[in-house]
Order: structure tokens, then C-alpha cells, then sequence
């Protein structure tokens, strides 16, 4: 527990990816079965417990001290779990510290009146980061800031011979922890495990962003289809042996949260698609689509009020036959008889979009017709001859995306960032023009980006900001913005949403800093309502 | 009767003994101070007569110029000085070099200040010395249950691991300059790390004051000088304001630690860009706090400064009379 412990310490703290992916393979590599592969479950979310409720450990210290001295630590911690960690009266004892596979074994079997003695047995064991780490496993999510991706690409590295995360993520769903087939393999001690798994998520394949200048000189238009790349989450819809499953690109299983979708799957195979809230054949915002992820439970008003379905671009399993082997044009031809088979007005097919030249293409990227098309992102570029290969191959498929909405905004709040960042003020918070409620123009803040600038730009800016503060507040500094006065950032993003969290009313997605205006004065800078004019328009479509 | 406000009573300028006419600790230019160690917020320059331990007046030369104060008094541990008819005993704080307690007595009357303290093995300098008294004048800067500050030797061996498994980047240590620095390089080299340790020009002095002292802090380099490539697996030790500045560019991909006390809470730690925190405290925790009322067993306590309801708080529960004296001008935030 105490090395678990320690990497779940670490990894919250840790900015970097590189750096988590360092802690997660150290920790595989250096800790035995079966903790290791009971760490790497609670790390994808692949670990849960019924019986195991936090509520009790509340009431659990408050037997034990002072309810007024509990309050007042609570009060300074801000969080719960970790105030208990910290305060928790251990009684003196010869308790030994719980290897983690003893406390997964020891909750999974047993009932609820015996989770809180083992609990608090446990707590008296353990060290403080011991005990925080218990609590967070027990509780579910560890949030610790590590996507199950990295946790499964850190496996795939673990070995003397990494293996590429795809086949990690392919194996994934024929895989129960605590894994001991898995590392044996990945260790060059065994075999590689079956991945003959009905219902399993497959690898996805994934686009280069095209680059204009040097990708088209070399392409022949001929040798390409192209398609929409349509403006909803990319998954993965199986239906096989009687397991019906939607998969998010990452693997995730989220059939729980889409069961009109899952319902609608009546053929067997497996389609690649975009998942999409649909309206009569007609395609919502993501705004919509928001509405409906990340919630565990869904109720009728909720199925009614945004229906799901999924727009398919791919075949990649018909019946028992795996089509991923087959070129691009045959998987397609199969596509559009298995979409016709299914007959659902949840599952659609990406219509193809028909083009001589790359001229001709870029004309209808620029201009969009009517309808669907324009809540798509871009264009998607797939060689006919091409196979569906996991990962992000450089040449079969390119992404090509429309050009981002652009405004000229004000920075007004500075933050440090984190890891490589912490000395520089990096994440700047820009505003546009309004009119305050006397009347007078004043900046409202529309955005957040911490990217798109280079590193040179990066210390021109910090300089910026440390030389025009005006005040600080902990990692934040506000810095001057003055109509005469300020620094104007152009601002790239790809929509905007309506949102009540923000004062503006609305929000960007997918800020970044274009370009940096150095020679703009703020005063010159957008107003608020040209992004309700933008806002407007798209919903206008 | 004598009573213990008769002896020592809290003023705006620090706590002040009136029959012997000193303060301790003030925060104000005063005419005759007793300082009980050498940190900014308890030493300042500008007294007329200072009596504090050898050690003590060397780091107040060290820091503000030999002119520091226009007479000093040395007193070293233990030995007993008059202040009109007042006894001042200093006795070790265990703190940093040279803290001390000051032991005051009276017509039959001891009252003990603790300064700031801690009761676990420091390797710079002496250990705590409980003294049984009437009134014991506590600190609290870290007088709530969740401070419980583990074993310092853990958090070096953290320390010690991410060195060994991010041999490509540099451990910044941020540590306060007095005190903490030379404590961590104490433990670095007792766990076994003999290579040079880059310090801060902030430390130098100091660092050179602890050898002069006996102190043996090993071999230790400027972490000014060098190539960025020369910092690679290697630890250097700052001001903890040193790691977040532009100073700390210069190292490759710098893992930024903070050794305090305060590091327990990881919001703290997050909030400051902390990647590895240690826990590793000049003060006493909550468990040395209520464990030294406890052996004391004193007639009353009395809280300088901290979080001091708490801490009054448990000593009434367990039989002590307790008062805060809420004393303004001691930082708590990077001494820790």
C-alpha cells in the first residue's frame, strides 16, 4: 500500500505526461503481483466497491476526537478525505500497514458492517498519505490527474521490450485484474493473452492534421475520399455475440450513458462513427451532446429531450469477420449495407463527398452548404487502398480542419503555470468590450488559453505581465488593461457556446493565442458583441 | 502573591517583562531585548542591549552588520543571567543553531518562552530541554491535528528516489535559508549523498556561518555557475521564493520540492506549484505541541502565536488553563 500510496501522491502533483508515465512504469515494473495489477485497475477506473461508503468515516473520527478540533482542521484542509487522513487518532496497537491486493481482496468479499472494522483497522496502520490513498481508492475516482490511456500506455511500456499501446487497449476488455497474464507477457514471461473477446473495443485509428503547404504537392486527389469530420465524440459502437457496447476512442466504456444508442445496435459487427445528439435526421450542437456525457444515470426526459445516435464513417467487424484488414473503399461499400441493414433513424452514414481536385475540395471546406455540414469541424482525407490501423499513421488519413473563428481580446488575469511553467506566467485570461450597467466601456472577461505562443513568446509575455501588474492574488496577477494601455491577443477557437458560468455568456472551445498584437491598442481590441454575433449565426444555421 | 502577569505580559512591541525591563522577541527597536534565535521576525536589528547565545549573535552580525544592536550580551546554554532582580536562563529550543527557550524567574516564579521549537533530533543543533515551570509560553504555528509531521529521514529517502528515477531533470529544494537548508544537507549526507549540493548565493553565508559552528555540510557548489546540462541529477537548494522565479530557469526541467511543514496540506503544496513536497518542519507538530504540555504539566499555558485556539483548546479539555496571546509580527508562511 505505501508504494501505491506514494505513486498516487506523486502522480497528483505531477504536470507533466512524461513524468506520470515515468511514475506509472516505475511503480509496474518495481511492485509484485497481484498489487500491481490491482493499482494499474484503480488507475483506468477499471476497480470499484460496492460495499465500501465513505459517509461512516466521518462519523468514525468524530468518535474519536474532539468534534470541535475535527472542524476546525476540516475547515483549514478544505477536503474531507484528506482532513481525515491527516487527523485520524490512530489507537496504538501492532496493526502492520495492508499490502493494497489484501484491502481490494478484503472489500470485494466483504459485507458493509465488516468494510468499516477492516476500515478502520486499516486507518490506525496506515501513514497519513497511506490513509488519503485508501480513502480515494475506496471512494472511486482517484483523480489524480492520469487519463486510463497513459495508465495503459505505462504497461505497455513496462516491459524490456514496450510493446505499442493499441495492442494494450485491444486486449483491454478480454483482460480481468489483477492482470498477471498481462505483465507475464509484456515481461517476456508468457504468452500474448487472447484478445478473442466479444464485445471488446478495438484500437482506434486516428489523422495527421494535413499540412496545406507541403501535403497537397504531394497527394493525388484521386487516391482520396473525403468526408465531413462532424462535430461530436468519436466511438466505437459494438454489437457482437450478444454484447452490445459504445466505446469513446480512449477505450472508455460509456454504454451505461447512451442506451438509446446501445438499443438501436440491432446487426452484429462494429462501427467506427461520431456520436451525436439528432434531431430528425438533423444534427444538434455539442452543446447538446454536453448535456448527455459524463452522467452515470439518464432518465427519460433527458433521452427524449437529446437523442443520441451515431453517425458511422467505418466498419470494422461484420458478423464473426474482421474487416479492419480490408481496404478502405471495401469497408466502406460493406458500411453502407450494414447502416441500410440497420434501419435506425440513431444510426446514419457520413455521406461521402464527391471531389475532382483539391481546389475544388477546398472551395467546399470554405463554404459549406446548408444544413449538417456546417457544425462540421472540417474535412477528413482517407486513402481508398487504406487499412484500419490503430494509432495515428503518418499518410492514409489526414484531418483537415476549417479555419478557426478569430477575435482580438485583452489580457487582463495572468497565472503561473505548472511543471516546466512554474516560473512563468503562462495561462492568460483575455476579455472583450462591453458596457458596464452606468454606461461605461469596460472589459469582460471570454476566455482562458495557456497555448499557441512559442517559448520565446512565452517570456516576452511573462516579461510583459510582471511589468505591468496591478495586483496579485496568490498564482494569479491582474495586469493592466486600459484603452491606451494593455496587451491584445488574437484569439483562435473553433465555437462558441451560450453559458451561464461565464458573466460574458458565453464560452469559447478550444482557445488558443494566434497571434500576439503587440502594435494593437486594447481600446482597438473586439467588442463582446461580435461573439454574440458569431454565437447567433451558428445557431442560425 | 506573585502573579505571572506581573512578570511577563504581551504589548504591542513583543512579550514584556516589566520588573527586569526587557522584551523578548519584539518586533519593534526596543532598549533591552532578549532574542530567542536568529529567524528575521524574532530577531531584529536596531535594539539597544541583546543577550541571546553566542550563536545567535553571530547570525544577527552575520545578517544585519556587526552593528546590529549597540551592546550585545552572550549567554550561553544554560548559564544564568541577572536583568535587574529577573533570572534570565537560555536553554535549547532544538529550533534552528542557537535557539533557545528563555527561562524566566522571579520571586519563586518560572515562566519558560519557548520561541519556536521542536522536540525531534535536528543534527544542527542541540535538542529541546523541558523545564518545569509555572507558566509555560508556547508557540502554535502548526497547532491543529492535521499537522503531524512524519519521520524527516522518509522524506529524504522520497527525495533521494526521485532523484534516482528522474536522473535527466534537477531537484530544486526550496528551504529556508536559516535553519532548514542546512538541516536538509545534514540529512542528505547522513542518507548518503555525498555528491556537491548547488546552493543559492542566499545560503552561502549562512551555510558558511553553520561550518564555522561544526557543522559539516560536505561539499557544496554555487548553483549560479554551470551549463544547464551540469544540473542533471543533481540537487540544488533555494529560498523557497527562489524556485518559482525566473532564477530557477536555469536548471533542466527543475522537479520543484519545498521542505516545510506546511507541505502537509496538499492544497498548499499545489497552490505554490509544489511538484514534490517534503514535510520537514522547524517547528513542532501537533503531536510535540500537546506532547510537551503534557510532560510539562505547567500551572498555565500561554500561545504566542499560531493557530492558538486549538491548541488552548486541548489543553483545556486535558486540565491546563490556557490563553492565546495573539502576539502580531511572526510570519508563519516559509519559516515552516
Amino acid at each position: 500500500m505505501r508504494a501505491f500510496a506514494e505513486l498516487l501522491d506523486r502522480l497528483s502533483l505531477t504536470a507533466s505526461r512524461n513524468a506520470k508515465l515515468t511514475l506509472v512504469r516505475d511503480y509496474l515494473r518495481q511492485t509484485p503481483d497481484p498489487d500491481r495489477g490491482w493499482a494499474l485497475a484503480a488507475l483506468t477506473g477499471d476497480l470499484s466497491f460496492d460495499a465500501a461508503k465513505p459517509a461512516f468515516i466521518r462519523k468514525a473520527v468524530e468518535e474519536r476526537m474532539d468534534a470541535q478540533l475535527f472542524w476546525w482542521s476540516y475547515d483549514y484542509v478544505g477536503d474531507l478525505a484528506e482532513t481525515v487522513a491527516l487527523v485520524w487518532p490512530a489507537r496504538p496497537g501492532a496493526n502492520r500497514e495492508p499490502e493494497l491486493s489484501e484491502v481490494v481482496d478484503a472489500l470485494r468479499g466483504a459485507s458493509r458492517a465488516e468494510v468499516q472494522r477492516l476500515i478502520e483497522g486499516w486507518l490506525d496502520a496506515l501513514s497519513p498519505t497511506g490513509r488519503w490513498a485508501l480513502l480515494k481508492l475506496m471512494t472511486g475516482g482517484l483523480r489524480v490527474g492520469l487519463t486510463a490511456r497513459l495508465a495503459k500506455r505505462a504497461a505497455a511500456e513496462m516491459g524490456p521490450e514496450p510493446v505499442p499501446v493499441a495492442e494494450v487497449e485491444e486486449l483491454w476488455h478480454a483482460l480481468h485484474a489483477p492482470y498477471e497474464d498481462l505483465f507475464a507477457w509484456l515481461e517476456g514471461r508468457g504468452e500474448r493473452p487472447s484478445s478473442e473477446n466479444p464485445g471488446r473495443f478495438r484500437p482506434a485509428m486516428l489523422a495527421q492534421a494535413i499540412d496545406e503547404a507541403v501535403d497537397f504537392a504531394k497527394l493525388d486527389p484521386a487516391d482520396y475520399a473525403a468526408e465531413w469530420k462532424w462535430d461530436g465524440i468519436r466511438v466505437q459502437a459494438v454489437n457482437e455475440g450478444g454484447m452490445r457496447r459504445l466505446y469513446t476512442r480512449t477505450g472508455d466504456d460509456i454504454s451505461k450513458t447512451f442506451p438509446d444508442v446501445v438499443n438501436a445496435l440491432q446487426a452484429e459487427g462494429v462501427i467506427d462513427g461520431e456520436l451525436l445528439v439528432m434531431r430528425d435526421g438533423q444534427v444538434a450542437s455539442f452543446a447538446d451532446l454536453q448535456q448527455r456525457l459524463n452522467r452515470k444515470s439518464v432518465d427519460a426526459k433527458l433521452l427524449a429531450g437529446f437523442p443520441a445516435g451515431v453517425r458511422a464513417y467505418d466498419l470494422l467487424a461484420e458478423g464473426a469477420e474482421d474487416t479492419r484488414v480490408l481496404p478502405f473503399a471495401e469497408r466502406r461499400r460493406r458500411l453502407e449495407a450494414f447502416v441500410a441493414k440497420e434501419a435506425s433513424p440513431r444510426i446514419d452514414l457520413s455521406p461521402m463527398q464527391p471531389f475532382e481536385s483539391w481546389p475544388d475540395l477546398a472551395a467546399l471546406r470554405a463554404d459549406p452548404p446548408a444544413g449538417d455540414p456546417q457544425i462540421a469541424e472540417g474535412l477528413m482525407l482517407k486513402r481508398w487502398d487504406s487499412i484500419y490501423e490503430a494509432g495515428r499513421p503518418k499518410g492514409p488519413w489526414f484531418k483537415w480542419k476549417r479555419d478557426p473563428f478569430l477575435i482580438d481580446a485583452v489580457l487582463m488575469y495572468a497565472q503561473r503555470g505548472h511543471g516546466k511553467r512554474s516560473s512563468f506566467y503562462s495561462d492568460y485570461t483575455f476579455g472583450t468590450w462591453t458596457l458596464d450597467e452606468a454606461g461605461a466601456r469596460v472589459l469582460t472577461p471570454v476566455g482562458k488559453a495557456y497555448f499557441g505562443f512559442t517559448d520565446e513568446e512565452l517570456k516576452q509575455i511573462d516579461k510583459y505581465v510582471r511589468d505591468n501588474t496591478i495586483e496579485r492574488f496568490g498564482p494569479v496577477r491582474s495586469v493592466r488593461a486600459e484603452p491606451h494601455h494593455g496587451l491584445v491577443f488574437e484569439v483562435a477557437f473553433e465555437g462558441l457556446q451560450r453559458s451561464t458560468r461565464h458573466k460574458s455568456g458565453v464560452a469559447m472551445r478550444f482557445p488558443r493565442i494566434n497571434r500576439i498584437r503587440w502594435d494593437k491598442p486594447p481600446g482597438e481590441a473586439d467588442e463582446l458583441a461580435t461573439l454574440e454575433a458569431m454565437l447567433a449565426r451558428m445557431e442560425g444555421r | 502573591m506573585t502573579r505571572p502577569q506581573d512578570l511577563l505580559c504581551p504589548k504591542p512591541e513583543g512579550l514584556y517583562c516589566a520588573p527586569g525591563d526587557f522584551y523578548i522577541d519584539p518586533v519593534r527597536p526596543v532598549a533591552r531585548a532578549v532574542i530567542t534565535h536568529g529567524h528575521a521576525d524574532h530577531a531584529r536589528a536596531g535594539h539597544g542591549t541583546v543577550l541571546a547565545t553566542p550563536e545567535t549573535l553571530d547570525i544577527m552580525a552575520e545578517r544585519y552588520g556587526l552593528g546590529f544592536a549597540a551592546s550585545t550580551q552572550a549567554a550561553a546554554y544554560g548559564e544564568a543571567s541577572a536583568r535587574d532582580d529577573v533570572e534570565v536562563t537560555l536553554v535549547p529550543a532544538g529550533h534552528v543553531l542557537g535557539s533557545a527557550q528563555a527561562v524566566v524567574r522571579w520571586k519563586g516564579l518560572t515562566m519558560v518562552v519557548s520561541g519556536d521549537y521542536k522536540r525531534r533530533r535536528d543534527p544542527t543543533c542541540p535538542a529541546f530541554e523541558p523545564v518545569p515551570c509555572d507558566v509555560f509560553i508556547s508557540e502554535a504555528s502548526f497547532g491543529l491535528p492535521v499537522f503531524r509531521h512524519p519521520d524527516d529521514r522518509e522524506e529524504i529517502a522520497r527525495l533521494l528516489r526521485s532523484v534516482a528515477q528522474f536522473p535527466e531533470r534537477c531537484h530544486l529544494v526550496g528551504a529556508y535559508a536559516l535553519g532548514k537548508a542546512q538541516r536538509i544537507i545534514r540529512l542528505l549526507r547522513e542518507a548518503g549523498w555525498d555528491a556537491p549540493i548547488y546552493v543559492h548565493g542566499a545560503l552561502e553565508r549562512l551555510n558558511a556561518l553553520y561550518e564555522r559552528h561544526g557543522i559539516d555540510l560536505g561539499p557544496l557548489a554555487s548553483a549560479t555557475a554551470g551549463k544547464k546540462a551540469d544540473f542533471e541529477g543533481q540537487i540544488v537548494i533555494a529560498p523557497p521564493s527562489a524556485t518559482q522565479d525566473r532564477w530557477s530557469r536555469r536548471f533542466p526541467d527543475p522537479v520543484t520540492a519545498f521542505a516545510s511543514g506546511w507541505m502537509q496540506v496538499r492544497a498548499r503544496a499545489r497552490q505554490r506549484g509544489v511538484e514534490l513536497p517534503l514535510v520537514i518542519s522547524d517547528h513542532a507538530d501537533w503531536d510535540e505541541l500537546t506532547g510537551t504540555v503534557d510532560e510539562l504539566r505547567p500551572g498555565e499555558l500561554w500561545i504566542t502565536h499560531g493557530r492558538e485556539e486549538a491548541l488552548a483548546r486541548w489543553a483545556q479539555m486535558h486540565g491546563v488553563p490556557a490563553r492565546a496571546l495573539a502576539l502580531v509580527g511572526y510570519e508563519e508562511e516559509d519559516d515552516g
